[in-house]
């Protein structure tokens, strides 16, 4: 295996005196996808936004590539629950925004909005898009700076199901296509499982509740995968064993 | 625009850009409801000076207290268009420049004070209560610093029009939603980056309002400013038929200022909606 792309290590994060997160680790390797799953409250949220570099009161590093990196960098890239588009720019404008003020004529705006399927779309302004397809500019603005990494903070949950699922698979061909690793936190087991090399479950605990890394599994189904598929299902079973463990 | 166009090529590939397309023709037509009332609304003021008209005619209502608007035009017409327009310009001249520089300082001190809570809470105290001074008692302060020249007048509509765009930068900045920041922190913006590109775009629907607020107090000052020795100008029109006992005088320069102050704020309007031609509320062209 060659060197992982990233690599975590927080012994401790507060807020105020409560304890968030507690001698966690994480790796990622190039090009894979890992979710972490875990109740609300677990501080998975936290984690990705200390990845993200918004968060930078921890004790612990960020290595990338071995290199250590102090707030956000290049070549992480980040989609949020919500879209959070500027209102007051194109799509194009919005998608370009990593280069620039108004940066929409960039030859590669077209491609990634091709991939997402929103070829036409480049003069709209986000007021005139539903919510899926807003999601859907957010990806191609968080894929445009050609992130090795792309974080994503339950990104499909504000849209319906026949969207999400859509999403999902736009989001992996994406993925796969552009070799970026992606780290995707969400509540839903389905998806992560759906979308992932590993899992993560994150769960609060110890005295402090503080949360930590309690299970990792690998997902080694062939893609493109059923939704149906019998092995997911007792990953998932596994998943909601681990969960109850701590409900109880 | 070519809308229909545009969906076209997309409609294949994605069916909820069709719907947009339907929505934002469906913003069009819901404006025409409402042209009937807007133009009823431009009218409902010349029916109320028809009906004072008729009302002073029959003498329901004695000329002495309110001239018949008739007059009060004829009072305007007799002072000849070049006297009138000299009237109106200087007004607007010194309305114009006060506003000015009033809202340019008001921009630089908000966005200071909008972006850093540690100058906020040292000059907002004295803000507020310069705030609070009432503009006819900077009348005497200013004749004393400045003497009797357009400076006076001028600074004391800067004054005016400063405070509410200066409240509107601050509350602006102070209201962008969070997670656009993080946007901008994410992209690595810089200091100067992230209030170009989103902190003053995000906050230009509340500078807008502070500005149209300003002008109207812009307006408003300016005929204090005028009480100091001006030969000319609305606000010495005013004043010269209240000591001339002129009503048909001081009724001719009330509709002036009420004409000027809703057009400067019409063009001030049409330019907001120009500029927050993204905004999606129901508080734009659509209400």
């Amino acid at each position: 295996m060659s060197a992982p792309l990233l690599d975590l290590r927080v012994s401790d994060k507060h807020y105020d005196s409560r304890t968030i997160l507690e001698r966690l680790t994480l790796s990622i390797r190039r090009g894979e996808i890992v979710s972490l799953v875990g109740p609300s409250g677990c501080g998975k949220s936290t984690l990705l936004r200390i990845l993200a570099g918004l968060d930078r009161e921890f004790n612990g590093e960020i290595l990338i590539d071995g290199k250590r990196q102090q707030g956000p960098s290049s070549r992480i890239g980040v989609i949020f629950q919500e879209p959070r588009l500027l209102p007051w720019l194109s799509v194009a404008d919005n998608v370009a925004f990593p280069a620039g003020p108004r940066r929409g004529r960039d030859p590669r705006v077209g491609s990634l909005l091709a991939e997402v399927g929103l070829a036409g779309a480049r003069a709209y302004l986000p007021k005139q898009l539903s919510g899926g397809m807003a999601q859907r500019v957010a990806i191609a603005r968080g894929l445009f700076s050609e992130p090795d990494l792309l974080l994503l903070d339950e990104p499909f949950s504000a849209v319906d199901a026949m969207t999400r699922m859509r999403l999902q698979d736009l989001l992996l061909s994406l993925v796969r296509s552009h070799g970026t690793a992606a780290l995707l936190v969400t509540h839903d087991l389905d998806e992560a499982l759906y979308l992932s090399d590993r899992v993560l479950l994150m769960t609060p605990s110890g005295k402090t509740g503080s949360g930590r890394i309690v299970r990792e599994i690998e997902v080694s189904v062939e893609r493109p995968r059923d939704r149906r598929d019998l092995l997911l299902a007792s990953l998932r079973g596994e998943l909601l064993e681990g969960l109850g463990a701590v409900a109880a | 625009m070519n809308r229909p166009a545009l969906r076209a090529n997309v409609v294949a590939s994605d069916e909820s850009l069709a719907l947009s397309g339907q929505l934002s023709s469906k913003e069009k037509t819901a404006s025409s409801p409402l042209q009937p009332w807007r133009i009823a609304g431009l009218l409902l003021p010349f029916a109320f000076l028809g009906l004072m008209e008729m009302l002073v005619r029959t003498h329901v209502v004695p000329e002495h207290l309110v001239p018949a608007p008739s007059s009060i035009v004829e009072t305007l017409w007799q002072l000849g268009g070049e006297r009138l327009a000299r009237h109106i310009g200087a007004s607007s001249l010194r309305v114009f420049a006060g506003f000015a520089i009033g809202a340019f300082i008001a921009i630089l001190f908000g966005a200071a004070m909008g972006l850093s809570r540690r100058l906020d809470a040292l000059l907002d105290p004295s803000f507020q209560a310069l705030r609070a001074i009432p503009s006819l008692a900077w009348v005497p302060v200013l004749l004393l610093w400045m003497g009797i020249d357009e400076a006076p007048k001028i600074t004391l509509i800067a004054i005016g029009a400063f405070f509410p765009v200066h409240l509107s930068v601050v509350a602006g900045i102070r209201g962008v939603d969070r997670k656009l920041i993080e946007l901008g922190e994410v992209n690595r913006l810089g200091q100067r980056a992230l209030f170009t590109r989103i902190l003053l775009p995000a906050s230009l629907p509340h500078i807008f309002t502070g500005l149209r607020t300003g002008l109207s107090l812009a307006w408003m000052f300016m005929v204090a400013a005028e009480l100091i020795a001006a030969t000319r100008g609305l606000g010495y029109l005013l004043s010269d038929g209240r000591e001339t006992g002129r009503p048909d005088l001081v009724f001719g320069a009330i509709l002036l200022l009420a004409s000027l102050g809703k057009l400067s704020d019409s063009v001030l309007k049409a330019i907001e909606t120009r500029v927050l031609s993204w905004r999606d509320t129901n508080t734009g062209d659509r209400r």
